[in-house]
C-alpha cells in the first residue's frame, strides 16, 4: 500500500500523525502556503485544491485519506513568471483585493470550468439535462463556495467569464 | 534628507495633473497581483521560520469572573506539549484603532465569554489544539453580568451631543414628520485571514510577523504590553488578508506569541481559530436608533434628531460613532443628536468597516424614505432639497460636495423613475420587484505619515514605509504617485511596505491610508524633483519628466551620474482639518425582488455613484466601491451576530452561521466615480474610498423592499422571517 | 482533534469488525465528521476510513428503480443521467446543499448521517443533550433560530440539516444497511432518522458496527419534481425550510402528492396524511391552506423560530401552486 500523495506532480510522504489535514500537510509539511486556511471547517473555500481532478476543501479531509491521490495546488497551476490564463485574468480584472481567498478562488474556478465542460449541473441550472453554460448566474452559484470578504465577486465573475468565453 | 508638509491651507496646485508620466488615476493592475494570484505572497502565518512551536489560545467558557487555578500538569505530560503560559501581560482584548498603548491585560480576570486566559504551546498544531481543549481551569464566576443593552442605564457620550434650536417646536409645527426607531444587529469584520503572529527573539530584539493594519501604532501597543522599548521591536506585515477594522490594534495572539517565544527560547506561532476570531476580536455594536424628522410641505427639513444606543465592555472608550455623518448630511435648523453607550459583557466592540456610518446611514436613509413618502416628494429630489450649503451645526464650509451630482447622475444611469411611488406595483411570478435609493456619506480622515523615497542611479525608485496594503491597493497607488512625480513607469518603482524598519506610515484604517501615505510620497518626491531640477538647471515647477528622462533632455541616469538620491516625505494634517468639513458623498440605487411566499430578498441590480476626490487608480478604487456595495448587501440582508441571552456568548461564531454575502448574492453591480479635486482633503486632492461604498447602501435595499412589497422593516438584517412578519396582508 | 488510530478496512466484514467498538467511528467524505472532530464534538479513538470499499456504483434495480451506492459522492449522484431524468427532485436537493467542493467529497451514506447544526451542539462549552446526555438544552432558552417546530422534545429541538434526505423521503427511498452479525437489512428512509424523544444522542437507527451500503429508489413515476429551499443567503446556507415535492395532476385533480420537509424537525418530515388530503382534490389555495393546517397542527415554536410555522405553510403553498400550475 502506497503512503504518498502526489503534489503538483511530485510524490510526497504522508505525515505520521493521522490528524494532519490535507490543508496542514500542504502548508506545513510541504511549505505550499498558497493554499489558505480561512476557517478550517469547510465554510469559506480558501483551502480549495484539486484532487484527482475534483475541487475539494482541503481542510475537511485528512492527508492520510489521500494516499495514492494526486493533488494540484495554486502553485501547480502557475507561477509569477508563468501564470495560468485564469491567474492573468484575475490580475487584469482585479478579481481580488487582500488576496487571501484568491488561490482558493482560482483553484475552484479552474475545476469549475472543467465541470461545466463535463456537463455538471448546478442549483442555478434551469434545465438539469441541457448543455451547461458559463453564464454569470451559473458562475455565481458555482463559485459560491468561495467566500471573498473584500467583496470582489463581480470582478471574479468577469475574470472567469473572460476565460470561459475564450475556451468556447 | 527629509521634507515636511503640514497642511494648513487648501492645496489647489493639483500638481499630479501637470506631471507628464500620466499614470495617476489610470486603471493599472495591482503591482502585487501576480504574487497574490500565484499564492506566493506571504501572509503572517506563512513566513518560513525554522523550529517554530505552535501556540493555541485557551479561552474562558464563563461570562465574568476570575481564573482561580490552572492545572498546567493536566496537559504538560501530553505528547509534544512544551508550555502553558498565563503570564499577566497576556492581552485579553484587541486594542482599539490608534490606541498606541496596551489593550487590557490581566488574563485571570474574565470579562466576556470566550476571552483568552492562557496559551498552550506544543511542537505541532494538532498537539497544541488538543492540549488547549484539555487544560483544566477553575473559575470563580461573578453572576449577574449585564448582557442586554436595554437593561442597563447607558452613559451619554457628551462630545456627540447636539441641542440646537427647538426640536419639539419644529416637530409640532411641521407639515410632515417622521418618528421612527430602527435597530441594527452586531457585525463581524470576518476578514478571510484569521489573526496570526509568529514571534522570534534574537537576544533582546523581537521580530513579530503579524497580520496588522497599523504597524505604526501596533509597535507601541506591543511594546507597552511587553514592557519593552519600541526600538527593540520589529513588526512585519507585508500582506494582510483583510482587516476591516479587526486588525487596527494588536490582538491577543501577537502578545501571546511574543511572550511564549521568549519563555521557550524558540520562535512561536499563534494562529486564532475562526471561532476565536469571532469570539475575541472586535464586534460592531448592535444599535438602537431613534430618528425624528420635521419638514415643511415641500419636504425641506426644519427639525432633525438622531439618537443612538450602542454598547461596549466596561472600560472601553470606543462607542460606535453612529451619528458621524448625521451631523452634517442634511440641513434643519433645529437639531438633537445624542449617542449613548450601554456597558455589557459581550466581547469588545470596536471598528468594523465604516464604523458609524455603516449602521447610522442605513437608519437615517430609511427615515428619509419615509419622509419622501409622507411628503409626496421623490426620494432623490427630497435629498437634493436638503443638502446644506455649510455644515449645519458648526457653520463650516464643506471641502467639496458631490452629493447632488451623485444623486442626479446616479439616478439617470440607473433609470430612476421619479414618478409617483407606491408599493407592490410590479410582480414577476412569485416575486415582487421594487426600487429604492439612499444617500452615501462617510467622513474623510487623514493621518500623519512618512515615506522614504529613493531614486537610484539606475533610474529606478524604491518607496519604503511601514504602511500596509490590506487589499486596498496601497502598493499600486504608491507606485503610481512616485512614478508620476519622478517620470518613471510603475514597473521601475519598488514599493516596500508593512515593515517597521521603514519610516512610520499612517496605517490602514478609516479610509485614510491612500490620501495620507500618498501625500507623504508626494512630499518626498517633490523634494527629489527639486534636486533633479537643480541638476537639470531648471526649476522644479518647470521640470517635465517622462519615461526616465527630462522631456527633451537628459535621462535620469545621466542626471544622477552614479548617485542615489533619497528623501523622507513627512505629511501632517494641519489646521485645515478644523476649518472645513470633509466627507465623501454618494448615492445608491437598488432594484430588488422579494418572494411573496417566502420573504426572501434578492438584489438584482445595485448602482453606487461616489465622489471622493481624486481617483488614484480607477481599477482599485472601483474595487473598493464594489466591496462596499457587497457589504451593503450583507448589512441589509444577511449579517447579524447572535448572542445567547443566558451567558452572552456569541452563538453563530463561524462562517457557516454568520452569513457574509456569497458570490450569488451579488448580481449586477455598477459603480460611477465622480472625479473631483478636493484641495482640503489632502495635498494630492484625494479622499478615502474604502468605506463610503457601504455607508447607506443597505437603506437603498431596505427602501426597495418596501417599494417592492410594502413591508417597511425597522430592523436589519432583513431576513425572510422579518420580511414575512412585516408584510401587509 | 484528539489523537486517534487511523484504520482502513479492506472488506465490509473487516469494516464491521473495526467499527463495532464504542470508540470507533467510520469516515467516508469526512466533511461533517472532521469538522466535528476539530471541535471535539466527536472524539473517536479509532477512525475507520471506509472509502476503499467500493460502494460507489449507481445501478438500476431489477424492479426498475435505482440503487445508489453509499459511497457515491453527492456530485456523482446529482449528475447521474438517470437521477437527473427520473428523479430530478433528488438532483435538485443535492445541488441546493453545501457547495461543489463539499458535494465532491460528501457521500450518500455520510450525508444521511450528517449531524445537526445546532449552535449548542457544536460548542462543547455549552449544554447539549445530544452531545452530552443529561447536560441540558442550551437552545430552548437560547438562540433557536434554526431549530425545529415539529416533533421536538423537552430534551432537544435540533433539526436534521441536510437536503438530500428530504428528497429521499419524498421519494420513499430505502436505506440498505449491512450489519455485523446478520444479513443486510432495509429501512425506509422515512424511518431511518429518529425524533429526539429522551435520547436525542441517537440521530438514526444505525447500530454499532452497521454500515450503510446503498440507498434504493423505487421505480420512477411520471410527475413534477420540485425542491424548494428557503435560506438566508442565495447559496451556501442551511435551509430555514425546504420542501421536496413529487406532484402529478390528472384531469384537473391531484393524482399524486408526495411531500417531505426539511428544516422543521429532527428528521426529514413526512406526513402521510398530506398525500391523503391532497390526492383526488382539485388544486386550490384553500386546499393548500388545509394541507398547511394539517402539516403544522402539532407545531410548536420556541420564540426565535416561531416564524418557521408560517414560513412552512407559505412555502408548502408556493410549491404546490408551482407544481399544479395554480395561481394563488
Amino acid at each position: 500500500m502506497s503512503k504518498t500523495i502526489t503534489v503538483n506532480g511530485t510524490e510526497r510522504p504522508i505525515p505520521s500523525d493521522p490528524r494532519v489535514s490535507l490543508l496542514d500537510f500542504l502548508r506545513e509539511n510541504e511549505g505550499l502556503t498558497g493554499t489558505k486556511k480561512g476557517c478550517d471547517h469547510g465554510q469559506c473555500g480558501a483551502c480549495t485544491v484539486i484532487v484527482n481532478g475534483m475541487r475539494i476543501n482541503s481542510c475537511l479531509t485528512l492527508a492520510a485519506m489521500h494516499d495514492g491521490d494526486s493533488v494540484t495546488t495554486i502553485e501547480g497551476l502557475g507561477t509569477p513568471t508563468s501564470p495560468s490564463p485564469l491567474q492573468v485574468a484575475f490580475v487584469e480584472h482585479d478579481g481580488f483585493q487582500c488576496g487571501y481567498c484568491t488561490p482558493g478562488q482560482i483553484c475552484s474556478a479552474t475545476a469549475m470550468l472543467d465541470e461545466i465542460a463535463a456537463g455538471f449541473a448546478s442549483d442555478a441550472s434551469e434545465d438539469l439535462l441541457g448543455e451547461m453554460q458559463a453564464s454569470p448566474e451559473e458562475i455565481r452559484e458555482r463559485m459560491s463556495g468561495n467566500l471573498c470578504r473584500c467583496g470582489a465577486y463581480a470582478n471574479i465573475v468577469t475574470a472567469i467569464r473572460e476565460i470561459a468565453q475564450g475556451d468556447a | 534628507m527629509s521634507a515636511h508638509l503640514k497642511q494648513d491651507e487648501p492645496v489647489t496646485s493639483n500638481r499630479l495633473d501637470g506631471m507628464k508620466q500620466g499614470i495617476v488615476g489610470q486603471p493599472l493592475s495591482r503591482v502585487d497581483g501576480l504574487a497574490k494570484v500565484t499564492g506566493t505572497a506571504p501572509y503572517a502565518a506563512e513566513y518560513k521560520i525554522d523550529n517554530v512551536a505552535e501556540g493555541v489560545l485557551v479561552t474562558a467558557p464563563i461570562t465574568r469572573g476570575e481564573v482561580t487555578s490552572i492545572d498546567k500538569d493536566s496537559v504538560l505530560s501530553m505528547p509534544g506539549v512544551l508550555a502553558v503560559l498565563d503570564d499577566e501581560r497576556l492581552t485579553t482584548r484587541a486594542a482599539q484603532g490608534t490606541a498606541n498603548e496596551a489593550p487590557k491585560q490581566d488574563p485571570a480576570t474574565v470579562c466576556y465569554w470566550g476571552q483568552p486566559i492562557a496559551v498552550v504551546v506544543a511542537e505541532t498544531f494538532e498537539q497544541a489544539r488538543d492540549a488547549a481543549k484539555h487544560l483544566k481551569v477553575e473559575y470563580r464566576v461573578h453572576e449577574g453580568a449585564p448582557l442586554d443593552p436595554h437593561q442597563v442605564a447607558p452613559e451619554e457620550q457628551e462630545d456627540e451631543t447636539v441641542n440646537q434650536g427647538d426640536l419639539d417646536a419644529a416637530m409640532a409645527r411641521a407639515a410632515h414628520t417622521v418618528d421612527v426607531e430602527i435597530a441594527t444587529e452586531g457585525h463581524a469584520s470576518a476578514a478571510m485571514e484569521p489573526h496570526a503572529a509568529i514571534a522570534e527573539w534574537r537576544d533582546d530584539k523581537l521580530t513579530v510577523y503579524a497580520s496588522l493594519q497599523m504597524p505604526n501604532y501596533n509597535i507601541a501597543e506591543l511594546a507597552d504590553s511587553l514592557g519593552m522599548e519600541e526600538s527593540n521591536i520589529r513588526l512585519v506585515s507585508r500582506y494582510v488578508g483583510g482587516g476591516f477594522g479587526s486588525k487596527l490594534g494588536i490582538s491577543e495572539e501577537t502578545v501571546a506569541a511574543a511572550i511564549a517565544a521568549r519563555e521557550l527560547g524558540q520562535p512561536v506561532r499563534v494562529v486564532m481559530s475562526r471561532q476565536q476570531v469571532f469570539q475575541c476580536i472586535m464586534r460592531r455594536s448592535e444599535t438602537t436608533q431613534k430618528l425624528r424628522l420635521a419638514s415643511d410641505e415641500e419636504g425641506k427639513l426644519d427639525g432633525f434628531a438622531h439618537h443612538a444606543l450602542v454598547s461596549n465592555l466596561p472600560g472601553e472608550e470606543f462607542a460606535e460613532p453612529v451619528l458621524q455623518s448625521s451631523h452634517f448630511l442634511y440641513g434643519g435648523e433645529n437639531r438633537q443628536l445624542k449617542l449613548e453607550v450601554a456597558r455589557i459583557h459581550r466581547m469588545t466592540a470596536g471598528s468594523v468597516r465604516a464604523p458609524g456610518e455603516a449602521v447610522g446611514m442605513p437608519a437615517l436613509e430609511v427615515a428619509m424614505d419615509m419622509l419622501a413618502e409622507k411628503s409626496g416628494v421623490d426620494p432623490v429630489e427630497l435629498r437634493l432639497r436638503n443638502i446644506p450649503d455649510r455644515n449645519p451645526e458648526e457653520d463650516l464650509p464643506f471641502s467639496s460636495h458631490k452629493l447632488a451630482d451623485c444623486l442626479r447622475q446616479g439616478a439617470e444611469k440607473f433609470g430612476w423613475d421619479s414618478g409617483p411611488r407606491k408599493p407592490r406595483q410590479q410582480r414577476e411570478g412569485e416575486w415582487w420587484i421594487g426600487t429604492g435609493m439612499a444617500s452615501a456619506a462617510r467622513v474623510h480622515n487623514v493621518g500623519e505619515a512618512k515615506a522614504h523615497v529613493t531614486l537610484k542611479s539606475d533610474g529606478t525608485a524604491v518607496v519604503q514605509s511601514d504602511m500596509t496594503d490590506i487589499g486596498t491597493g496601497t502598493y499600486t497607488i504608491v507606485a503610481q504617485i512616485a512614478g508620476e512625480m519622478l517620470g518613471i513607469p510603475i514597473e521601475k518603482v519598488l514599493v516596500e511596505l508593512g515593515d517597521t524598519k521603514h519610516p512610520r506610515g499612517p496605517g490602514s484604517g478609516g479610509s485614510w491610508g491612500a490620501a495620507s501615505i500618498g501625500s507623504a510620497v508626494y512630499v518626498a518626491c517633490e523634494a527629489l524633483r527639486e534636486k533633479l531640477a537643480h541638476r537639470a538647471g531648471t526649476s522644479e515647477t518647470e521640470l517635465d519628466l517622462r519615461d526616465g528622462s527630462v522631456v527633451g533632455g537628459n535621462s535620469l541616469v545621466e542626471l544622477l551620474d552614479g548617485e542615489d538620491i533619497s528623501e523622507v516625505g513627512h505629511y501632517e494634517p494641519g489646521e485645515i482639518a478644523d476649518s472645513h468639513t470633509a466627507s465623501g458623498f454618494g448615492a445608491f440605487f437598488a432594484k430588488v425582488r422579494v418572494n411573496r411566499f417566502t420573504g426572501e430578498t434578492r438584489v438584482d441590480h445595485m448602482l453606487g455613484a461616489f465622489g471622493f476626490g481624486r481617483v488614484l487608480n480607477e481599477k482599485t478604487a472601483r474595487s473598493q466601491c464594489l466591496g462596499g456595495i457587497t457589504w451593503s448587501i450583507g448589512v441589509a440582508l444577511t449579517e447579524a451576530l447572535l448572542f445567547d441571552p443566558v451567558d452572552g456568548h456569541l452563538v453563530n461564531c463561524d462562517l457557516a452561521e454568520y452569513h457574509v454575502p456569497v458570490n450569488r448574492d451579488v448580481q449586477d453591480v455598477d459603480v460611477m466615480m465622480m472625479e473631483e479635486r478636493d484641495p482640503v482633503a489632502s495635498p494630492i486632492q484625494a479622499k478615502g474610498i474604502g468605506e463610503l461604498g457601504m455607508c447607506g447602501g443597505a437603506a437603498a435595499i431596505a427602501n426597495a423592499i418596501y417599494n417592492a412589497c410594502g413591508a417597511r422593516l425597522f430592523q436589519y438584517p432583513m431576513t425572510p422571517d422579518r420580511v414575512l412578519a412585516a408584510l401587509p396582508d | 482533534m484528539r489523537p486517534f488510530a487511523f484504520q482502513r478496512p479492506d472488506s465490509l466484514a473487516h469494516a464491521h469488525e473495526l467499527t463495532v467498538p464504542e470508540d470507533a467511528t467510520a469516515v467516508a467524505g469526512g466533511t461533517n465528521l472532521l469538522d466535528l472532530m476539530k471541535l471535539q464534538v466527536e472524539t473517536p479513538e479509532r477512525l475507520v476510513d471506509i472509502n476503499r470499499l467500493g460502494m460507489t456504483e449507481i445501478q438500476e434495480t431489477a424492479d426498475g428503480g435505482l440503487r445508489i451506492g453509499a459511497l457515491a459522492t453527492n456530485t456523482a449522484t446529482a449528475n447521474d443521467d438517470r437521477v437527473r431524468a427520473d428523479y430530478p427532485v433528488l438532483a435538485r436537493a443535492i445541488l441546493a446543499g453545501a457547495t461543489q467542493q463539499l458535494r465532491n467529497r460528501a457521500t450518500t451514506g455520510g450525508n444521511l448521517c450528517q449531524r445537526t447544526r445546532c449552535y449548542y451542539f457544536t460548542n462543547i462549552d455549552q449544554p447539549c443533550n445530544k452531545r452530552e446526555p443529561g447536560s441540558g438544552c442550551g437552545a430552548i432558552d437560547g438562540i433557536a433560530h434554526l431549530h425545529a417546530v415539529l416533533g421536538t422534545s423537552p430534551s432537544c429541538i435540533a433539526t436534521y440539516p441536510g437536503d438530500m434526505a428530504v428528497a429521499l423521503s419524498a421519494l420513499d427511498a430505502t436505506v440498505e444497511i449491512a450489519s455485523p452479525d446478520s444479513d443486510e437489512r432495509s429501512v425506509p428512509v422515512r424511518d431511518f432518522h429518529l425524533l429526539p424523544g429522551d435520547t436525542p444522542c441517537r440521530d438514526n437507527v444505525l447500530e454499532r458496527g452497521e454500515i450503510i451500503t446503498a440507498v434504493t429508489l423505487p421505480r420512477p413515476v411520471k410527475a413534477k419534481h420540485l425542491y424548494r429551499k428557503v435560506r438566508e443567503r442565495s447559496s451556501y446556507a442551511f435551509a430555514l425550510v425546504s420542501v421536496a415535492a413529487i406532484v402529478a395532476v390528472e384531469d384537473g385533480v391531484i393524482a399524486r402528492a408526495d411531500l417531505a420537509f426539511g428544516g422543521l424537525a429532527h428528521k426529514p418530515w413526512h406526513d402521510a396524511r398530506l398525500s391523503e388530503l391532497l390526492v383526488g382534490e382539485a388544486p386550490s389555495a384553500a386546499l393548500f391552506d388545509k394541507a398547511g393546517d394539517l402539516l403544522l397542527e402539532g407545531a410548536r415554536g420556541y420564540g426565535e423560530n416561531d416564524f418557521k410555522i408560517p414560513l412552512a405553510r407559505r412555502t408548502l403553498a408556493a410549491v404546490m401552486a408551482e407544481a399544479t400550475e395554480t395561481e394563488i
